[in-house]
């Protein structure tokens, strides 16, 4: 069966490069450089870009940052509360626009 | 749980293994890459270390062990076997022997080895690979830790995460628990607190088809989560990266994770942890007395590749020395990512 999304594609990440080398090549120096230890440890990291992988919901970024946050020591409920964080971010972000929805309401009722 | 060998099952087979492993190719032979990296026909070093594996029996039968080793397992080393052994390391001046099982306590010489190693030189740095809970298996086991500090054993223990669900999934019901009794037993006479010179070390390897993450951010976590809720304390952690044989393959199989994993080893392969996998400067010794180039080619059957001296009582040296490392597609196991050995990582 055909389908959009094949896992075996996320290993052809890095050939990208083919169609155009210069800004592949800047991004995964840019992308490698981010996830870094820094101020934020790789382990935190790790697990920010399993919870943006599921606000973007990027099948690909979800296989593989949920390996990563794994291989970095992350337990399930770790990794289950870093998901109700995109969660949570999504959904209020549904939800604070209400108030642009109550604002309207006020302006045309009587 | 039965050991695969009591199962009678096909893994239980090191030929059955090594022609499993050869027979995929997942991008590319071990000696291919160790021929790009300059380092085939791997030569060792020098020989540092003499690790010697007392034998398969233990009271645990963990999920992912190499060595298929559990209570059902009756292959011990002999006190003759052991007498070559303190002969080759009175000779030639070994500075490391690390023992390992099963679990080692369990052979009735073992007490009565280490002694005998402590007395050739007090300096030898002994190392036993405990599993912690055979400390509370039995009473004749309780003293062991005062054992270890009276022989100035460095203790290598497995914990392979700091909670119980992970700990237990590999190494059985109730391990992470007994595991932590025992840490604090140890703990409690010195091993594992600064100042004392009594060294308690954790082996961390991953609870399934994954590569473990950077050592060192493994460690700070470890040693944060066991001081606060367990007020456990411990020097190092050492990560390692399980290898694809006996039951571990057994695992990858069943569960449909072998050639993904196969995939990621070779396509993590490092050069930097090939030039410093821990066969160049190790021999390993089986419950039979004969050698090989580590832990894992002993399960495989796959002895020294040194004519001759085969065997502890055949010992020669300077061969040894000059041998040709024999490796095989499990070998990608100590140079994925940042390396693995007995001592952790290695790049």
């Amino acid at each position: 069966m055909k389908t959009y999304y094949n896992p075996e594609d996320l290993k052809k990440f890095g050939n990208i490069g083919d169609f155009q080398k210069s800004m592949a090549d800047k991004f995964f120096d840019y992308y490698g450089e981010v996830f870094k230890e820094g101020a934020l440890t790789a382990r935190e990291k790790s697990l920010i870009a399993l919870a943006v992988a599921h606000a973007v919901q990027c099948p690909y970024c979800i296989d593989a940052y949920t390996v990563d946050s794994m291989e970095k020591g992350c337990d399930e409920e770790q990794m289950m509360e870093a998901v109700h964080v995109a969660a949570a971010i999504r959904g209020g972000a549904s939800l604070v626009h209400s108030t642009q929805m109550m604002n309207k309401v006020k302006e045309i009722s009587m | 749980m039965k050991s695969l060998k009591a199962q009678n099952h096909p893994l239980s087979s090191s030929k059955y293994e090594i022609e499993l492993l050869e027979s995929t190719d997942f991008g590319g032979t071990f000696e291919s890459k160790l021929e790009e990296s300059g380092l085939f026909p791997l030569k060792p070093t020098q020989i540092e270390i003499l690790q010697i594996n007392m034998g398969k029996m233990c009271n645990q039968v963990c999920k992912h062990c190499h060595v298929d080793a559990g209570p059902d397992r009756k292959e011990i080393m002999e006190r003759e076997v052991m007498n070559h052994c303190l002969k080759v390391i009175r000779e030639n001046k070994i500075r490391t022997v690390d023992l390992t099982g099963g679990a080692p306590e369990m052979n009735p010489h073992f007490r009565w080895f280490v002694s005998e190693i402590r007395a050739i030189d007090s300096e030898i740095n002994i190392i036993v690979r405990c599993n912690l809970t055979i400390i509370l298996a039995n009473p004749k086991y309780h003293d062991l830790p005062e054992f270890y500090k009276e022989n100035k054993i460095e203790v290598v223990s497995s914990l392979p995460y700091f909670n119980a669900a992970k700990t237990d999934a590999q190494r059985g019901d109730g391990v992470f628990e007994k595991s932590i009794k025992a840490l604090r037993m140890l703990n409690e006479i010195g091993y594992g607190i600064p100042g004392t010179g009594l060294v308690l070390n954790l082996v961390y390897n991953p609870s399934g088809a994954f590569l473990p993450g950077s050592q060192e951010g493994l460690e700070a976590e470890f040693k944060k989560k066991l001081s606060n809720q367990y007020a456990v304390e411990f020097n190092s952690l050492f990560t390692i990266t399980n290898i694809p044989i006996s039951r571990f393959l057994e695992y990858l199989q069943r569960s449909g994770n072998y050639e993904a994993y196969m995939e990621k080893l070779i396509s993590s392969y490092n050069p930097s942890a090939a030039s410093n996998v821990m066969c160049r400067s190790t021999v390993s010794v089986g419950w039979d007395g004969y050698l090989y180039d580590c832990d894992f080619n002993q399960m495989l059957e796959l002895k020294v590749n040194s004519p001759g001296s085969q065997h502890i009582k055949d010992w020669k040296q300077n061969a040894l020395k000059e041998r040709e490392i024999v490796v095989n597609q499990h070998c990608f196991g100590c140079t994925a990512g940042a390396g693995s050995s007995c001592g952790g990582a290695t790049a």
